[in-house]
């Protein structure tokens, strides 16, 4: 083991795993979001456009992440889409992560007893307000653990976004690795950060976990 | 005589071949408790749930206070807008209460008066406070639905229903969920609602509740309305034998 390549390649790998954050918290926001927009639709949009929606989850869930980027990156160009790397990337995240959030959102609405939504429709209360005061909040209850779990997962698929280009922490590494032969020791950097991200993703998780169920919970 | 608070006529409804109500005729007169009873699978919880359209019924008409609810004329359904606005003055008690579980006794309360009702914050919240109070849980106004025991759940669910100023109230079984130690505190509620002269449509198995609160009972079974009368034609003088029977295994299941 050779540690002292960190000195030299330390700021650069910082840099990457900020890169990596970045990526990380943007790609699931938007995927958070475009995914709770396929839910609503599908949930009360009309049925053809459910359709629609179903074909694209079904394409992007089928497909490697890989694929979806090259095509994305390389392809886009043809058809006038012509991105940087960290952009192309981060809109590549939010399409992969889209249809697993909207899964998940979908479930969790499910969850949702009908009788709450019925007694909002009883004293009369517009759909969009049941939405906003009922359903979603309900809804993203039970969804917590499994969106907490879906953004670990999208974590480590960030280091794909290295084959494109974008300066992340898996693209650090291999430079580094590459310059000087120093695989184990860039890789084991690499672990170590990720594993200090998840771990902080998955306590954070499991704190807001306990904070917003507390009042759900019969306590007796 | 004075016009019906709900006027049922020649009502039908389908579950695909199942015909659950069966040209059902019903009046509900105002200012007294009409108590639908009969069987479980009769049909009376499906024909409560059609006076808010809550369920669609196929053809019939239904009106509140003469105007037609769900339909615009026959066949032509009303506006989400319109239909909002009738069940604004019809409240609703669940058996399994509904409440909001992310919200305390007086948001759950509050809730509709701020966003059906357009009332201030501070407004809706004096109001609920009021409501609340009036079934008898003033103290328990910061509590979630998870704090409380079932009957007080179904006493914010009623004091949620009556903030709103409702000119009829439904009721759908709703007692039937409860530890039976619990039912009286509920409706002892109801009693006093009654007394105040709202109009109440109470589908229930609580033929005590029937026998001493109602002003009319109407029973019945797979999903016709045998008979509309008062609680002592019903109880204690049933001119159809379905009454005697379903009567009988009531009397069988509850003594000892």
């Amino acid at each position: 083991m050779e540690w002292s390549i960190l000195e030299q390649y330390g700021p650069a790998l910082l840099r990457g795993f900020g890169v990596t954050v970045l990526c990380w918290i943007l790609g699931t926001i938007f995927g958070m979001a475009l995914g709770l927009m396929i839910a609503l639709i599908q949930r009360y949009g009309p049925r053809w456009l459910g359709w629609i929606i179903q074909a694209y989850i079904e394409v992007i869930r089928g497909t490697p992440f890989l694929v979806q980027l090259f095509v994305l990156y390389y392809g886009g160009p043809l058809i006038g889409l012509r991105l940087d790397a960290l952009p192309a990337g981060l809109l590549g995240l939010t399409i992969y992560g889209s249809p697993y959030f909207a899964e998940i959102f979908r479930s969790g609405f499910r969850a949702v007893p009908h009788g709450q939504i019925e007694a909002a429709r009883a004293i009369g209360m517009a759909e969009p307000t049941i939405v906003r005061r009922v359903l979603l909040p309900l809804g993203l209850v039970s969804s917590l653990p499994a969106l907490v779990n879906f953004s670990i997962i999208l974590t480590k698929e960030t280091v794909i976004l290295s084959i494109i280009t974008v300066p992340e922490l898996m693209y650090q590494v291999s430079r580094m690795s590459t310059e000087t032969f120093r695989y184990l020791e860039a890789n084991l950097v690499l672990a170590l950060f990720f594993w200090a991200l998840v771990e902080t993703i998955s306590r954070v998780g499991r704190r807001l976990e306990t904070r917003i169920t507390k009042h759900l919970i019969e306590r007796t | 005589m004075q016009a019906s608070a709900v006027d049922i006529r020649k009502v039908n409804k389908y579950y695909g071949p199942f015909h659950a109500l069966k040209d059902v005729d019903l009046a509900i007169p105002p200012g007294k408790v009409t108590c639908l009873i009969g069987p479980s699978g009769s049909g009376k919880s499906t024909l409560l749930r059609c006076i808010n359209f809550l369920e669609e019924y196929d053809s019939g008409e239904i009106r509140i206070d003469g105007q037609l609810i769900g339909y615009e004329v026959p066949g032509r359904k009303m506006s989400g807008r319109k239909l909002r606005q009738m069940r604004r003055s019809i409240g609703m008690v669940f058996q399994q209460f509904n409440l909001w579980p992310h919200m305390t006794a007086k948001e759950n309360v509050a809730e509709g008066l701020i966003r059906v009702r357009g009332l201030s914050k501070s407004e809706a919240e004096t109001r609920a406070a009021e409501a609340l109070t009036k079934v008898g849980l003033a103290d328990k106004m910061g509590n979630h639905p998870a704090r409380l025991s079932g009957g007080q759940q179904q006493r914010v669910a009623i004091a949620r229903a009556i903030a709103m100023e409702p000119r009829l109230m439904l009721f759908d079984e709703p007692t039937s969920a409860l530890d039976p130690e619990l039912v009286g505190e509920v409706l002892n509620v109801m009693k006093a609602l009654a007394s105040e002269g709202m109009t109440m449509v109470v589908v229930t198995h609580e033929m005590g509740f029937a026998a001493h609160v109602a002003d009319q009972v109407a029973f019945m079974e797979k999903g016709e309305l045998v008979a509309v009368d008062s609680p002592q034609g019903i109880f204690h003088a049933p001119k159809d034998e379905r009454i005697w029977n379903f009567l009988r295994t009531y009397h069988e299941r509850n003594s000892f």
